[in-house]
């Protein structure tokens, strides 16, 4: 691939990514006050954290293929995010949680929990 | 210019905007996250043969993690540009609902307005909306901290590209912060809003995609359909509002 060629792939993917985030100001920003819109501001970024929630930990796989879990890192990820979800809820600190949570994940899947 | 009546609004302007340092704190979690996938796609880049530079001009003109990751595939695959803009248009369609509800919010960002939206990933579009509400009409705070995590990610891969052979620590699972990170961010959103239905129609929407539809299209599908269930719920709940007042 010359160096042209690699120049314009680079530029297609960059305006094709821009295009799905500018979309929305594009053709809507003058509709920021309308009601719907508000009403989308509000609920649709919690909504969406748990959607992301769900993609980030849809290796979790329970009763898939009449197993426990077929998922290589299923388990340690759920026991982690139960981690990251009690220090939470109990300490309330975001970087603790976060930090621990994945010291577990890592010491979990490092010490080759995965294919238990 | 400003009546006394303007003051209490002129005042929570004048609370102490955030420095670089409180938003590098915030980005934290996803510098953790950033660097180490930052890195798999520079290592990936130039197993696939692209140039140290290249590699570096994805990360700062596309940043987008799993579209980067398709683009290199593809360009392995020897895909043309009309299948690989039309592929990157799918992968990230879910950022057009990012967007609708941030118009808003970037209302009156001023120059920094284009920067935003450009750099509006899943990761920092949680950040952003995680922000404290006398924060919201920051918009240095939210350029800083769209900037710094847009640096990380530009330092992984630019390191992953560079070091790929050198590189001997043991990150295995480090990206599990960013799961984390959604976690805690969603308790903190439950937390402000003390309302169940954003949650139950997600619980819905994620196990509904996750059931139905196959895994590269999943993340698009839940969020598209809770977008709708939104849209349904609004109009719903406007036509039983104006039922209950006749």
């Amino acid at each position: 691939m010359s160096h042209l060629e690699l120049i314009s792939y680079i530029v297609v993917c960059a305006l094709a990514t821009f295009a799905t985030r500018v979309v929305p100001f594009a053709a809507l920003g003058k509709q920021a006050e309308h009601p719907l819109v508000l009403h989308l501001g509000r609920y649709l970024p919690p909504a969406v954290m748990l959607v992301l929630v769900i993609y980030a930990l849809r290796e979790f796989r329970p009763l898939e293929g009449g197993q426990l879990n077929v998922a290589a890192n299923g388990l340690p990820m759920l026991l982690a995010a139960l981690v990251v979800t009690i220090l939470h809820v109990w300490r309330r600190n975001a970087l603790l949680s976060i930090v621990i949570g994945t010291g577990c994940y890592m010491l979990m899947v490092q010490l080759g929990w995965s294919q238990g | 210019m400003r009546t006394p009546n303007s003051r209490r609004v002129s005042e929570e302007s004048v609370i102490p905007t955030g420095t670089w340092g409180s938003a590098a704190t915030r980005t934290l979690p996803v510098m953790f996250g950033y660097l180490p996938l930052g890195a798999a796609f520079g290592i990936l880049a130039i197993e696939i043969g692209v140039p140290w530079w290249g590699a570096l001009l994805m990360s700062l003109l596309i940043y987008a993690g799993a579209g980067q990751f398709l683009a290199v595939a593809l360009m392995a695959a020897g895909a043309g540009l009309l299948e690989v803009a039309v592929a990157t248009l799918m992968l990230n369609s879910r950022h057009v609902f990012y967007g609708l509800s941030l118009l808003k919010r970037f209302q009156g960002a001023g120059k920094g307005k284009p920067y935003l939206i450009f750099a509006l990933t899943d990761e920092t579009y949680s950040l952003l909306t995680s922000q404290p509400a006398e924060e919201r009409h920051d918009h240095s705070m939210a350029l800083r901290i769209s900037a710094l995590n847009h640096l990380w990610w530009i330092l992984g891969s630019l390191g992953g590209a560079m070091l790929s052979t050198a590189i001997d620590f043991d990150s295995r699972g480090i990206e599990f912060a960013l799961t984390a990170l959604f976690i805690v961010l969603t308790l903190e959103q439950a937390r402000r809003l003390r309302q169940g239905l954003p949650f139950i129609i997600a619980l819905f929407a994620g196990f509904g995609a996750l059931l139905l539809v196959p895994d590269q299209h999943m993340l698009l599908a839940a969020i598209g359909a809770t977008c709708l269930i939104l849209l349904l719920h609004y109009r719903w709940s406007k036509s039983d509002a104006r039922g209950s007042s006749v």
